[in-house]
């Protein structure tokens, strides 16, 4: 894609010098406004709330297996509801792909050396730390009980628990967001390399800068939101709660205003690293770029205007409900325009199976059915009867789950070469994502049943002729729960013992991919000039090395 | 379309009866809601394998044979690409408008709808009866016959779900929602509060008993004497004092409610008000937020002095003054 050439090839990694051995100690790391090292800073932050954030699911789950509820008293199985949501929503999702693969990315993917504002971007960093200090410190001081919703008058007016830390950690948690995102959208305007048009860009990045226009517009609502929440917890200004001249429902447009968008924040990039593995790995151009770069805008702009399906049985008007509904089902069209694309890519392609790829296409299949089963929400008539169910909960971690964390993995064993120098075993990369596939359908579809059973969700208890298909999720969970500690271990162990990897072991387009691994702190001895259109893979051969 | 979507679901859901795919159907609305959700679930389960078995099929045929083989370029085919922009679209469409016109169907209680009232409360649902019956984490209905909950929360927002009716609706405080269903088996189903409301949210369920209407009069006659709930909102009428202002003639410094129920009414700040069940309680609640044109704004109010229970037998009442009238008028 580029006419550097560097002979990378002759120098071991040990002794040259790149972003990861250029600067020794703690203090290198703290106040590095290296892109790629803040991009690592973030990987651990997101992947100890990760691992937070599971261990509160895994004990939810282990919870349900008795109907009258194994393990804790429903106080506890509340907070843990809520703790699990709002750690892997704002301190796992939000921040996942863009805040490591795409810190780590765009300016490599652009020909660039670094972010538009490095000193920016290493301030966001702190910013999500203290943010999730202020979390933690409620998980801590006792735990939060009113769903990651924060839905009032209760969370306002009636909980008894940390409710403000909380909401504390996720105000501030958003700024991070709105400097991430204004940082790409100016480094993706103003600082690709000569040649690189708009439409030669890679598809990640489009997605990327469709996510940061929701990360810029959205987040602003939530702070707002939470903002007036505390008001009225603390000061007792009557907004939100009724008891003193508020109205519950306002709470819920503002907060799904901001929250529906930010589900496409979570799958946006996720859908990014897909078309990257899916050309690689079939070699092929994708097919309708343009479609493919224009859906994911497309996806960000109806995104803003489909709040209300999340409020079909609250009483708001039948013809509001009507407009949800229509603006619902629009935004699942681009979505399978994508599906469809990626799927045409590999037609006459040359496919190998390498763990990337399995994570891709696991990510193909969950994702079609945790996009499919939208339609049954964005359907009046049977929204009434789901909402609130478990349908739900198994419908939006298809999503979130099966296609963010799945694209997220994906991506992770993508790049992981190019970010640590090393490569990973890729027998067990291949096992663990059979693992995580299987553990995840075998945890999420028995809910599907449940929900149309009519089992609500968020029971610390349930009646007991909902047992079956709760003990088959809580098995399915264990399962998911190995599949992720598997990579943990041998991406870790990779790290220190994983053979030395070459600039290009996939074979692979890209200007990052011309680069050594690790890249230079500067990522390009002299910044590229692009001639080609992204995914060329027919005009010139990659060779993996 | 909807009609050969009608007939496939029909089909389909006479293969699928197994008791464990769907709650009981208990409700006029629960066949034409499931109907929907089978060719959802057709429609889903024919697209992931579409696409997987594709995959699949690319997978083994296209693998890759040797490490520098270079595949043919992706040619651009758009008349393809339309084609799958355009078919989703038809099929959204499609069950957009087949959704849409059930859940509009679904919407609107019949006008001769028996009424029920329900509060919820963390974290027990309390039913009264016009009649008088009351009952906590029961509902008592007749099998056959429309009705109507009219629905409030004195504390957080709660959900009221009866899954073998396919019906919910958010139960807000400050506010009044409703539902209606017709059940159409007598049997025992579950009560669910599907919207979380705090610690025990998982216990504030209970059961609806669908009855013969004969069996449905006989429990409403056997039930504990007591008077119905327009009857004891004309106790607390006289009690609150409210009858001093609101006389039956006119001639007290409050409008007469004889008749007022149902009418559109003149406010102050130039609106126009329909005197609902919502705008009478928030006349009782906030009554500065309602006053009439022609009236001074002295009514106090009385938020905290009465209960969301309280008020409902108040509007039993003024609706009971509304039927005098056009009874008296038909005489």
């Amino acid at each position: 894609m580029s006419t550097v050439t560097l002979d990378v090839h002759e120098v071991p990694t040990g002794s040259r010098v790149n972003y990861l051995n250029a600067q020794y100690g703690v203090k290198s790391w703290l106040l590095t406004t290296d892109h790629k090292r803040i991009a690592l800073l973030y990987l651990f932050s997101i992947t100890l709330m990760f691992f937070v954030g599971g261990t509160f699911a895994v004990l939810m789950r282990l919870h349900l297996i008795e109907p009258q509820g194994a393990l804790v008293q429903p106080e506890t199985y509340n907070k843990l509801f809520t703790m699990h949501g709002v750690i892997m929503v704002f301190f796992f999702l939000v921040p996942s792909i863009p805040a490591t693969l795409g810190n780590f990315l765009v300016p490599m993917m652009i020909g660039a050396r670094d972010l538009a504002f490095p000193r920016l971007n290493l301030l966001s960093w702190y910013i999500y730390i203290i943010g999730a200090i202020f979390t933690l410190y409620a998980v801590i001081s006792g735990g939060v009980d009113t769903g990651w919703t924060f839905y009032t008058p209760y969370s306002s007016s009636f909980s008894h628990t940390s409710v403000i830390p909380t909401a504390l950690g996720v105000f501030i948690t958003g700024f991070s967001s709105i400097l991430t995102g204004l940082n790409f959208v100016v480094t993706i305007h103003k600082m690709r390399a000569p040649g690189l048009t708009w439409f030669r860009l890679p598809l990640f990045i489009w997605a990327i800068y469709a996510t940061s226009i929701i990360f810029i517009l959205g987040t602003p609502v939530i702070a707002i939101t939470l903002f007036l929440l505390g008001l009225e917890r603390l000061l007792h200004i009557g907004i939100f709660d009724p008891a003193i001249g508020g109205d519950p429902i306002l709470f819920q447009h503002l907060f799904w205003f901001y929250s529906h968008p930010a589900v496409y924040i979570m799958i946006l990039p996720g859908m990014g690293v897909m078309s990257e593995l899916i050309t690689c790995f079939s070699r092929k151009r994708i097919f309708g770029y343009s479609f493919v770069a224009f859906s994911s805008l497309s996806i960000a702009v109806i995104s803003f205007l489909v709040w209300g399906h999340h409020m079909f049985v609250t009483g708001q008007s039948i013809y509001a409900g009507l407009t949800f509904s229509v603006l619902s089902f629009m935004v699942a069209i681009p979505s399978a325009v994508k599906v469809f694309n990626w799927t045409a890519t590999l037609y006459k392609g040359s496919i190998s199976y390498d763990a990337p790829m399995l994570y891709a296409l696991g990510f193909i299949g969950l994702f079609t059915m945790g996009g499919l089963t939208g339609l049954f929400l964005a359907s009046l008539a049977t929204d009434v009867h789901l909402n609130g169910t478990y349908f739900i909960v198994a419908h939006f971690h298809y999503i979130m789950v099966g296609g963010a964390v799945m694209a997220y993995l994906g991506g992770i064993h993508f790049w992981w070469p190019k970010i640590t120098g090393r490569l990973y075993p890729d027998g067990w990369a291949r096992f663990a994502a059979l693992v995580i596939f299987v553990g995840f359908n075998l945890t999420f579809f028995p809910q599907f049943m449940l929900g149309y059973l009519g089992m609500p969700r968020r029971y610390a208890v349930y009646p007991s002729e909902f047992q079956v298909l709760n003990v088959m999720s809580s098995a399915g969970a264990s399962i998911l729960g190995i599949g992720y500690l598997i990579p943990l271990i041998y991406l870790t162990w990779s790290m220190r013992y994983g053979p030395t990897a070459g600039p290009n072991p996939w074979g692979a387009k890209g200007l990052e991919w011309t680069t050594p691994s690790p890249p230079p702190t500067e990522n390009f001895e002299e910044i590229p000039v692009v001639t080609e259109d992204a995914y060329d893979y027919a005009h010139s051969t990659v060779t993996r090395g | 379309m909807i009609g050969l979507a009608k007939f496939g679901s029909t089909f389909l859901s006479s293969v699928i009866q197994a008791p464990q795919l769907r709650p009981e159907a208990a409700s006029s609305i629960a066949e034409g809601v499931d109907h929907l959700y089978f060719v959802l679930t057709f429609i889903t389960l024919f697209f992931t394998i579409a696409i997987f078995s594709t995959i699949f099929f690319f997978m083994v045929k296209y693998r890759r044979r040797a490490e520098n083989e270079v595949p043919p370029d992706t040619e651009e085919n758009l008349p393809l690409e339309l084609a799958w922009t355009i078919i989703p679209t038809l099929i959204c469409a499609g069950l957009f408008l087949w959704a849409s016109s059930l859940y509009f169907e679904n919407s609107r209680p019949p006008s001769a709808s028996t009424e029920i009232f329900v509060i919820g409360k963390q974290w027990m649902w309390h039913i009264q009866h016009p009649e008088g019956v009351r009952e906590i984490n029961e509902l008592h209905v007749p099998e056959g016959v429309p009705v109507k909950l009219t629905m409030t929360s004195e504390d957080v927002i709660h959900d009221f779900y009866i899954p073998a009716f396919r019906v919910k609706k958010d139960v807000i405080p400050g506010r009044y929602s409703s539902l209606w269903f017709q059940a159409t088996k007598v049997g025992t189903y579950h009560l669910f509060c599907a919207q979380y409301c705090g610690a025990d949210h998982a216990e504030m369920l209970g059961w609806v008993y669908v009855m013969s209407p004969a069996d449905y009069e006989t429990w409403l006659a056997s039930g504990t004497p007591s008077e119905t709930m327009e009857k004891t909102g004309e106790k607390i009428f006289n009690k609150l004092g409210c009858s001093s202002c609101h006389q039956p003639d006119g001639t007290g410094r409050g409008p007469s409610l004889v008749g007022d129920y149902g009418k559109e009414e003149d406010l102050k700040s130039g609106e126009k008000r329909l005197v609902d069940e919502a705008f009478i309680r928030q006349a009782i609640i906030n009554p500065n937020s309602v006053v009439l044109k022609n009236y001074p704004p002295i009514m106090p109010t009385f938020r905290g002095q009465i209960t969301e229970e309280q008020v409902l037998q108040l509007i039993a009442y003024v609706k009971s003054l509304a039927s005098e009238e056009r009874n008296s008028n038909g005489k």
